[in-house]
């Protein structure tokens, strides 16, 4: 029974562990092994890859495939034109990439593929992964505000209106709630997509103990609850999977929008 | 937690790949799909605004082409109507015309047949006279045994007969 037990480790899920004997590959003294979470990387990129390409055949009639590739292009192209106006058009490309790298990378880390003896790996659970996105959204919203404002765009950081005398005290909360950014952005993504699988793999250990302490009698019910939760949640976990890749994107072309148009 | 157990051997790894499948996705399926998939929308919104304004413009020149037909006919029918109702006077005064000298025609001809009825009329009469003068004077004769003279015969004849 203590070994059963501790088989279920809610959070091994996580662990990276280098592919292909890549252990040791460096460059400039950094470690780059291929790991897992690379592998699942290029698999989401792959995914995309095929997704988008099923959609270029460029009929004037569009079929259903290309007509999904299209709203989906046409969903990032109506989010940016809404928050950052005409000017958001250049941004369709970036916007576009961030959505559906981090949409492919949840929904594939959901997929049930442990039933086959596959290891999904949802890399956007891990903050380094996120965090980069995160910092890159960050470095374009600080280069296009330079870019364009010079150092007007420290006006950001002063809403209208401010009485003179405040202006010390809002400048500084507004350049901290500024800087907090790439931070939220990163974090949001990471610990929602990390809950969710704990919760899932909690609630899968629950089922495997209850399961195995049929006699106790509590058991079966404790493992059929525990099953019934696990389904609603895994539906609930597609719908995060979808709403933290579009508050994602949507928070990046906000935070755009504010270096292209200041306030 | 292995996303801070393992940070130390593993975020060089991870921002590495990060940013080489992030960049090709961006590179390739950002900058070389998107913008080819929406190009094919934009070309196709504008065939469809093309093709609806050229439906527009057909069809208002439908509309022109109906309405400059319905003046037309409109004309047509009342040049038409006018011509008929000419055709339809003109007839009407031949006609009355016609009707007229028939008339005309027939009226001498009932006229002279009257006055042939009245001359046929007081030749007769006069023979009636005649005939009556001498009757009555051989009645007279016959009876009184005078002879009357033939004047005051015929003027008693005349006298008895403005009494018929």
């Amino acid at each position: 029974m203590a070994a059963e037990q501790a088989k279920v480790d809610p959070m091994h899920q996580f662990t990276i562990q280098p592919m292909f004997g890549s252990d040791n590959w460096e460059i400039a003294g950094y470690n780059i092994a291929f790991t897992n979470s690379a592998l699942w990387m290029a698999i989401a990129a792959i995914v995309l890859w095929v997704f988008v390409a099923g959609g270029m055949k460029r009929e004037l009639v569009p079929g259903r495939w290309q007509m999904a590739v299209e709203s989906f292009t046409g969903f990032i192209d109506g989010m940016l034109e809404a928050n950052i106006g005409k000017a958001g058009r250049k941004y369709v490309p970036y916007i576009f990439s961030l959505f559906m790298f981090i949409l492919f990378a949840n929904v594939l880390g959901l997929l049930p593929l442990g039933v086959v003896g596959m290891h999904p790996f949802t890399f956007t659970s891990h903050f380094t992964a996120t965090g980069v996105l995160a910092i890159m959204s960050f470095l374009i919203v600080l280069v296009v505000g330079f870019w364009k404002h010079k150092l007007h765009f420290f006006s950001l950081f002063v809403p209208h209106g401010t009485p003179l005398v405040m202006i010390p005290l809002i400048f500084m909360i507004e350049l901290v709630s500024f800087m907090v950014r790439p931070f939220s952005l990163g974090l949001r993504l990471f610990v929602a997509m990390m809950a969710g699988h704990v919760l899932l793999e909690v609630l899968s250990s629950f089922v495997i103990d209850g399961l195995n302490a049929m006699a106790s009698g509590i058991g079966p019910v404790v493992a059929i609850l525990s099953f019934v939760l696990m389904v609603a949640i895994c539906a609930l976990e597609i719908l995060v999977a979808g709403i933290q890749a579009y508050v994602f994107a949507l928070l990046s072309s906000l935070y755009i929008n504010d270096a292209e148009n200041l306030h | 937690m292995p996303q801070i157990a393992q940070l130390m051997e593993t975020w060089s790894s991870q921002i590495f790949w990060v940013l080489v499948f992030f960049g090709l996705v961006f590179f390739i399926i950002g900058r070389g799909m998107v913008p080819k998939v929406m190009d094919t929308v934009a070309q196709r919104d504008n065939q469809i605004a093309a093709d609806l304004a050229a439906a527009q413009a057909a069809r208002d020149k439908a509309d022109e082409q109906e309405e400059s037909w319905r003046k037309r006919e409109n004309e047509n029918r009342a040049q038409a109507q006018t011509i008929v109702a000419e055709a339809k006077a003109a007839a009407a005064a031949e006609s009355e015309k016609k009707l007229a000298a028939a008339q005309k025609q027939l009226g001498k001809k009932l006229a002279e047949a009257d006055e042939r009825i009245a001359a046929a009329r007081s030749e007769a009469l006069g023979e009636v006279e005649a005939v009556a003068a001498e009757a009555a004077q051989d009645i007279v004769q016959r009876v009184a045994g005078v002879k009357i003279a033939a004047a005051s015969a015929k003027s008693a004849v005349k006298k008895a007969m403005s009494h018929v």
